[in-house]
């Protein structure tokens, strides 16, 4: 079978992450975002995976070739040259998606959940129409756009953006499944698939809804990158909790990586992850965080206090004694004088 | 032989030293390390013929003042006495009201020494200075040079280059008169008496003739440096001495950091036994750091620059300490970090707690920039100061404080 996974451009709101890294390869809970994705779909039986990229970064290229040989399935590249919205990649891909006869998976890349994809082959198979969308449950639908859809059948009916009073609240999880036959309706020009694509599906009831289960969260901005890390642990605690680092010194839901030092009377957590030793961050004694993501390289002195979404990127120092209320750093840069507000250092 | 008088105010001045004067009278609260007056005490009895040191002011006679002087006494062999004024009667009011105790024994010529300044005390040089220029019973003022902007906020001294004469003087002027102002340490002589006194009368003139006000104004307030210093300029009687020594008012909590750094940095001179080193299986020291031997610090602390710990504190594994006073019997657990504060008296700072105040400081490329006292408040907005937690404050675990008065 058959993905396509919608990666995009610059990954600009994870700045000054994706300043050193393209956006799929930065790591989530320590494994690259994308990787998440695609072993899941690998799992559920896909053998060729396309990534639509708008930008084209060969230290991608150079991570897929690897992972290809890793995973045994190939992995394409489609760039396309001009922006193409979230439909026009699926046209640009045509020729890859439309090979046989089977549907394929189509994913936005700032997704992480409980990746359904073995349920949601079943579930499109057993309703026998187009295409199917994952929805997610959230708690302020107006939002985003809202998916009104038949509970029994999960038949979609209509599509609303932003609703003012309350329709559903369900909203598009930015994975789907379709049929070939749908890349009919798909123009190689720029073309969003929620105005113009899905209304006229579900119009024709050639479109269903499928709900997901579990967590859900969009990765793509600092903050929500961490709070989708929390989901992440905690769903870890009740899948795999072997994986969750436990002990004195460690409370509630913190993965390490095997190679990370951890000096004494530390105390990590909850809700923490920490990368490789090798290119890793550095802590130094007696300081706090919260909220935080340092970056690969990056230093912190003795005695910071760093929190409410703090970011440091590549190689970034942060000397001693300092605060950081909501840092956003560029890579490279020393800070010597405290932030009391948050803002952008560069 | 020489006296010497220091007026240590009361209870209803020191308002912007709240909430620490609440606990212990402004005069008495610890500057590197010592009761601010200590320092005023221990200049004075290093000059020569000083026979009896006077304290003026209206605090009611308590615990602290009276065991303070006991020990002062003790300790620098010299009578020190408390002379409570019955009212506040300003800062020449209450020399004048005493002036029986002050000229008793006939001193030739005696100091009035203000309790909230921290300063070098040039007051042997004073002594040279006067006796070299002038006429013979001429007063003296210490001045030293502010910049343009603050001048303002202090007394303003114009003199005659050449004869160091006062040739006009200016409380807090609104305009710009001068850049010398007067540091509240004068050199006078019992010819002082008459010139109060002439303003003393003068005031009962008046009253007599006005309506009975209400309790606030009284004829005996008389106020140094308005009313006698801005008459005696010009006459040929008052002359200033211009130092180029550490001065510094201590007027808010943020000042006391700043006075407790001038003093620590002269302990090297004056008293290196009260400043800590390096050693084996202490805290880390940087700078200039006082520690009360009582005091109990891990190892792995790091404490300095300019710090005074307390009688009795304890500070906990890899506790950071800088530019702060840590008062009696507070307790610093591990971890923490506390820049710019003064930390109470038996307060607790929770473990990986923040404590950050923001600096007051002169502007150290402003050879002559002074200390800013603001107020608590401005435009409705706290003014960023330091942090100062009152008595038996808690912080709890991993919190953060930042510029607070608690």
């Amino acid at each position: 079978m058959k993905a396509l996974i919608l990666v995009g451009g610059y990954g600009t709101r994870l700045r000054p992450l994706t300043l050193s890294v393209p956006k799929p390869l930065v790591e989530f809970c320590n494994k690259p975002i994308l990787l998440h994705q695609v072993e899941a779909l690998v799992k559920a039986g896909v053998d060729h995976v396309v990534l639509a990229v708008s930008y084209m970064s060969e230290l991608l290229e150079r991570e897929m070739r690897v992972q290809e040989q890793r995973l045994g399935i190939r992995i394409s590249l489609s760039h396309e040259k001009e922006p193409l919205g979230t439909a026009g990649p699926l046209a640009l891909a045509r020729e890859l998606l439309n090979v046989d006869n089977e549907p394929f998976f189509v994913l936005n890349s700032d997704v992480i959940c409980d990746f359904p994809f073995k349920d949601l082959l079943q579930f499109h198979r057993n309703h026998g129409k187009e295409g199917t969308i994952v929805v997610t449950r959230v708690e302020e639908p107006s939002k985003y756009g809202v998916v009104v859809f038949e509970t029994d059948s999960g038949r979609i009916h209509r599509f609303v953006e932003k609703p003012q009073v309350f329709v559903s609240n369900k909203i598009n999880a930015g994975m789907y499944i379709f049929n070939p036959s749908m890349l009919s309706r798909i123009q190689l020009r720029p073309t969003s698939i929620e105005k113009e694509i899905f209304p006229v599906m579900a119009e024709e009831g050639q479109l269903y809804a499928m709900e997901l289960q579990g967590f859900w969260m969009d990765i793509g901005q600092p903050k929500d990158f961490l709070t989708g890390m929390c989901m992440y642990l905690q769903s870890l605690r009740q899948h795999a909790p072997d994986r969750l680092r436990t002990g004195p010194g460690f409370l509630g839901n913190v993965l390490v990586d095997p190679t990370a030092q951890i000096g004494e009377n530390c105390t990590i957590g909850p809700n923490v992850t920490i990368g490789a030793g090798v290119v890793g961050a550095r802590v130094r004694s007696h300081s706090w965080l919260e909220s935080c993501i340092v970056g690969w390289s990056s230093s912190v002195g003795q005695w910071v206090r760093m929190e409410n979404v703090t970011v440091l990127g590549e190689d970034v120092i942060v000397n001693d004694e300092l605060y950081l209320n909501g840092a956003n750093v560029l890579p490279h840069k020393s800070i010597n004088e405290s932030v009391p507000e948050p803002r952008i250092i560069m | 032989m020489l006296k010497a008088v220091i007026l240590i105010g009361g209870p209803q001045k020191g308002t912007r030293f709240r909430p620490l004067s609440f606990e212990v009278p402004k005069p008495l609260f610890p500057v590197a390390g010592v009761p601010m007056l200590q320092h005023h005490i221990e200049a004075c009895a290093k000059v020569p013929n000083m026979k009896e040191i006077l304290l003026i002011g209206f605090y009611q006679p308590n615990e602290e003042l009276t065991r303070f002087l006991m020990n002062a006494q003790q300790e620098f062999k010299i009578s020190i006495r408390y002379l409570q004024e019955y009212a506040a009667l300003g800062t020449g009011g209450g020399i004048y009201h005493f002036r029986d105790q002050i000229v008793s024994g006939s001193p030739e010529a005696f100091f009035v020494l203000n309790a909230d300044v921290s300063s070098a005390f040039p007051l042997t040089e004073m002594l040279s200075f006067q006796k070299e220029h002038g006429e013979p019973n001429s007063f003296v003022i210490l001045g030293t040079t502010a910049n343009r902007k603050q001048s303002m906020n202090y007394g303003c001294i114009v003199e005659n280059e050449e004869t160091n004469e006062v040739l006009h003087y200016v409380e807090k002027p609104s305009t710009f008169v001068s850049d010398i102002i007067n540091c509240g340490i004068y050199l006078f002589n019992p010819d002082i008496f008459q010139h109060i006194g002439a303003v003393f009368q003068k005031n009962q003139q008046d009253m007599l003739l006005e309506e009975p006000t209400n309790g606030w104004h009284r004829a005996e307030a008389i106020r140094l440096e308005q009313d006698i210093f801005t008459a005696l300029a010009g006459q040929g009687k008052l002359y200033v001495y211009k130092t180029l020594s550490f001065w510094s008012q201590i007027k808010s909590a943020g000042s006391a950091i700043y006075a407790s750094r001038l003093y620590l940095n002269q302990y090297h001179k004056t008293h290196p036994e009260r400043l800590a080193s390096n050693k084996e299986g202490g805290p880390k020291i940087s700078g200039n750091v006082y520690i009360h031997p009582t005091a109990n610090i891990d190892p792995t602390a790091m404490l300095g620059p300019n710090v005074s710990i307390g009688t009795g504190v304890t500070i906990g594994a890899g506790v950071r300490v800088r530019e702060s006073i840590i008062l009696h019997g507070a307790n610093l657990q591990d971890h923490c970090c506390v820049l710019n504060s003064i930390v109470g008296w038996d307060s607790t700072i929770g473990r990986w707690a923040r404590v950050e105040g923001t600096p007051s400081d002169p502007n150290p490329n402003d050879p002559y920039a002074k200390i800013d006292s603001e107020t608590l408040f401005r435009d409705g907005k706290l003014t960023p100061s330091i942090t100062i937690l009152g008595k038996c404050a808690l912080t709890s675990n991993e919190s953060c404080i930042p510029h607070m008065n608690w």
